[in-house]
């Protein structure tokens, strides 16, 4: 057992923040602590000691306002920094996302973390060693350029005798200098610790119990908070009930639209949730019969269109094609549904206020409190405490404007957690995207031209950061505006037809104070446009009788494409064939394999999904899936093995079981039963990824491009065993039934 | 329209018919193999008295439905959730969380194979799924891989960590050989 008198009990101090290390250091004693900006309590970006310190004992701690989220990139980080400082890995700790020690960085989303965030990190410990040996070399009487460091010792490798720690050189002083990028960093072939399977930090505390979630965080005179929710938008609250016969009750608290209780206890806290006595106004749902959703959205008028990338004249080219090919596709509203329920401790006073939150933007949500309680934001201190894992804008900013607006209102420390009815019901939707693509093929069979259009609503009513009270859920329900955003989505693929055109498209869509406004969820948007897209390129390869994988390398003229695309390929034993398989029965269990490829920014993946199809209950399972997977440089193989693995499974719940229901009454799915997800006898057999590495090329994202094409992958596959297309998600035995029932293969 | 709790409707809620005040009664539990008192209404759900009166992280709020396992201890060896549990129940049982599953200072073997096989994203099922598994091998220690699926159906896993968790259950039943 895990030494359970010391972790039972501890309380995290106002103030303080949670460092994530192989061991816990202590807090104090630690090197110099970062340097402030001006005027806004941030530390400045240009100055190392904002990114590194290095204590008496030689510990490194670095600052980043990366945050993990459950993907080991605290880890990657310690790898990064301990191969340019030339100091042991476990050496190293991390400070994550604390307005007051780290500087902004914009917080996390789209797989950046590593490619652009460790960037200033790289920087500031290859400026840390130049400065580090300099001081050795004066200490020691030497030129720098004879020294060399090993485990954080500066050593003359001709003079045993001359050495010097650099605990002994700089512990915990500041270096007071600021990194001008000018120290050179090293070249990927002299890494020692970028590129090896590193064990996550995290792990064994949390094997054991051990590890500070943000669940975890206990304030000395905290109450717990509950919210209630209007049961549909545009609700008004009529009366909010009293206290009354309500145990341990502090306080009700309505304002606008919003109301929260708050309680001494956190089990009194959700009774009297359950319990209290609230009155609505009953106003008809703005939105369309869940039956009726995609065909609303094509016949709704885009209030934006945009061509995203144009090439060749496409309309021509389908003027003078031999054949066209057409179909659409649709990706239905989707929850986070996070694991933990959203949870955020705030502590408003007179004097500001404090806020613990696993939000994945702690210098944004900083702006979005203060503008949410009227404060000014140097009066707010955000700190980051890691939280169930999270894929984008789910509910964590939210629950911190729940808790900060109870705390301003009894004036104590409040602990929110939101129950699972909250967290499914009531988290901001991964938005539905509905696809149509056409093609024009001349009589060889050659694509001429590709016409793809994505809608998509309000582009996401929810930014991916809460900058402003508002875009928060608290901040609507009590009447702050919105400030939504409209990007339209667009399908990402490096297909050199002749003549392509990719257009975006965005209807609108009521999204405040909603529990179906729309943000990103896990590459967003990109699974639906990639499903569309590459299910079309599956059926373009069938119609022209070609194997899927020799029809995709004809039109993938980057040699890293191809390369990704025959890696999955080899790897898989994939033999050429058209889809579907040659010898279809329409009875019984069939089986068969599945392709599609994409990009996501730099990144390059490619999925196979071998499929088992059960023709009487249209069950699909997925008995095995490869994947290919080109991020640049690889900082952890075995830390990348296991986000691609997740994201394999969750993309795969997500294709099979995924559907946020709604109707009349609000929305419907609120939990595990009415919104089901993917478990342990559903997951494939099998999962194998190929990792190819490339060392020459800079380091790409990882958090989400193997997300992207498993649908496709899987839809391909099923049509591959059955000759049943599926162009909409989820694949539910209902839909797989209708779709066999429809389909043409094998000519009957 | 009188919702009384918004999206969360109180039939939902199993717990919900232990729901009605109750005063708070003296309730001695043996946690870890240490006795407590605690003050609590005979009807709180386990889970709340040992995150917060207890201050134990093991295990976690999930549902609060029995739905997803984030809650599991062991009640008298047996994997069970705390959610769903009134704390009077377990008085006088002897329950274990995975704070206090391994020998003294060590980890059990199965969040040895946890560690081994790095089986986590953010791991905030991973209580679910580490107690449920051992009380598995306790009962089964060979569990073929459909027996180790169908005793983990009850799990939730949204980061989608199960393919790792399963071959860290299989590579602890081999280490317990
Ligand atoms: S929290 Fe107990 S089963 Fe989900
Ligand atoms: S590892 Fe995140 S929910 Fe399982």
């Amino acid at each position: 057992m895990i030494n359970p008198t010391l972790s039972r009990r501890r309380l995290l101090a106002a103030g303080g923040a949670v460092v994530v290390g192989f061991a816990m250091p202590a807090l104090t004693g630690r090197g110099g602590e970062a340097a402030a900006a001006p005027g806004t309590g941030m530390p400045a970006p240009d100055a190392l000691d904002s990114w590194l310190a290095i204590g008496p004992d030689g510990r490194v701690t670095v600052f980043t306002d990366k945050v993990d989220l459950g993907m080991g990139v605290s880890t990657a980080f310690a790898q990064i920094a301990a191969d340019e400082l030339d100091v042991p890995v476990q050496s190293v700790s991390i400070v994550m996302g604390d307005t007051a020690r780290t500087p902004d960085q914009g917080g996390v989303g789209g797989s950046t973390s590593i490619a652009v965030g460790a960037v200033p990190v790289r920087q500031a410990a290859a400026e840390a060693r130049r400065v580090l040996v300099g001081l050795a070399a004066d200490r020691l009487g030497v030129a720098a350029d004879t020294l060399a460091v090993r485990d954080g010792v500066v050593y003359a490798p001709d003079d045993p005798t001359k050495s010097a720690s650099y605990g002994d050189l700089i512990g915990g002083r500041r270096f007071n200098i600021a990194v001008t990028g000018s120290a050179p960093v090293k070249a990927p072939d002299q890494y020692k610790i970028v590129g090896t399977s590193v064990p996550r930090i995290d792990i064994p505390a949390k094997a054991a119990g051990a590890f500070t979630y943000i669940v975890d965080v206990r304030v000395p005179g905290m109450l717990h908070g509950r919210v209630i929710r209007p049961p549909v938008p545009g609700a008004r609250l009529v009366s909010a009930g009293s206290a009354e016969g309500l145990p341990g009750v502090h306080r009700i608290v309505a304002k606008g639209n919003f109301v929260g209780v708050v309680a001494d206890t956190e089990w009194h806290a959700v009774q009297a949730a359950r319990n209290l006595k609230v009155t609505w106004s009953a106003p008809r749902v703005p939105w369309p019969a869940m039956a009726d959703l995609y065909t609303a959205m094509w016949s709704m008028t885009p209030t934006t269109r945009r061509v995203m990338a144009q090439a060749g004249d496409v309309d021509g080219a389908m003027r003078g094609a031999a054949r066209t090919i057409e179909a659409r596709y649709a990706w239905p509203f989707q929850s986070h549904a996070m694991m933990g329920p959203s949870c955020a401790i705030a502590d408003v006073s007179d004097r500001g206020a404090t806020i613990w939150s696993s939000t994945q933007h702690p210098h944004q949500l900083q702006h979005g409190i203060a503008d949410l309680l009227g404060l000014a934001p140097g009066a707010v201190h955000v700190i980051w405490v890691e939280g169930s894992g999270s894929y984008g804008r789910a509910g964590m900013d939210d629950a911190a404007g729940d808790a900060a607006i109870l705390s301003q209102a009894v004036g104590r420390p409040v602990r929110v957690q939101w129950m699972r009815a909250d967290e499914t019901g009531w988290d901001p939707k991964g938005p539905p995207v509905v696809v149509s693509v056409r093609a024009g093929v001349d009589a060889q069979g050659n694509v001429l031209a590709w016409d793809y259009v994505a809608r998509g609503f309000s582009g996401s009513g929810i930014p991916a950061a809460a900058t402003t009270g508002g875009n928060m859920l608290a901040g609507q329900l009590v009447g702050l505006e919105a400030r939504g955003f409209d990007v339209p989505t667009v399908v990402q693929e490096n297909y050199a037809f002749p003549a392509k055109r990719k257009t975006g498209e965005i209807v609108p869509w009521p999204q405040d104070g909603s529990p179906l406004r729309t943000a990103n969820l896990r590459a967003p948007s990109q699974p639906a446009t990639t499903f569309g897209g590459e299910s079309f390129v599956d059926e373009m390869a069938a119609a022209l009788r070609i194997d899927p994988v020799d029809f995709r390398l004809r039109y993938l003229r980057n040699p890293r494409d191809a390369a990704v695309v025959r890696a999955a390929a080899q790897h898989a034993g994939w033999a050429p064939r058209p889809s579907p398989r040659p010898d279809i029965s329409r009875l019984g269990v069939t089986t068969g394999r599945g392709f599609a490829y994409a990009p996501r920014g730099n990144t390059l993946i490619a999925t196979i999904a071998e499929v088992e199809v059960n023709q009487a209950t249209g069950q699909v399972h997925v008995t095995r899936l490869v994947l290919a997977h080109d991020c640049g440089l690889i900082i952890n193989p075995d830390g990348l093995r296991g986000t691609i693995e997740a994201n394999l499974i969750q993309s795969t719940s997500r294709a099979l079981k995924e559907e946020v229901r709604f109707g009349p009454s609000g929305v419907a799915s609120v939990d595990w039963a009415t919104y089901p997800i993917l478990r342990a006898p559903e997951a494939p057999d099998r999962i194998e990824v190929v990792l190819v590495n490339r060392p020459d090329l800079p380091p790409y994202g990882a958090g989400e491009p193997a997300t992207v094409a498993t649908a496709p992958a899987i839809a391909n596959a099923i049509f591959d065993a059955t000759g049943a297309r599926l162009r909409t998600v989820p694949f539910t035995p209902e839909r797989v039934k209708a779709a066999l029932a429809d389909r043409t293969w094998p000519a009957a | 329209m009188s919702s009384p709790a918004g999206a969360s409707p109180a039939a939902a809620h199993p717990a919900a018919a232990a729901a009605a005040p109750s005063p708070a009664a003296t309730i001695r539990l043996t946690v870890n193999g240490v006795v407590h008192t605690v003050q609590a209404a005979p009807g709180t759900p386990l889970l709340y008295v040992l995150r917060d009166d207890l201050a134990l992280r093991g295990p976690r709020f999930g549902c609060g439905l029995g739905q997803c396992g984030a809650c599991t201890v062991h009640l008298d060896g047996a994997a069970v959730r705390s959610c769903t549990i009134p704390v009077a129940a377990a008085a006088g049982r002897r329950i274990t969380t995975l704070e206090g599953l391994g020998p003294a200072g060590r980890l059990h073997p199965v969040q040895q194979a946890f560690v081994d096989e790095q089986a986590m994203q953010c791991g905030y099922c991973v209580n679910g799924w580490i107690m449920t598994a051992a009380a598995l091998l306790a009962r089964t220690p060979n569990p073929s891989d459909a027996e180790v699926r169908s005793a983990l159906a009850g799990l939730i896993c949204r980061c989608g960590a199960h393919m790792r968790m399963l071959r860290a259950v299989r590579r602890a039943a081999q280490s317990r050989g």
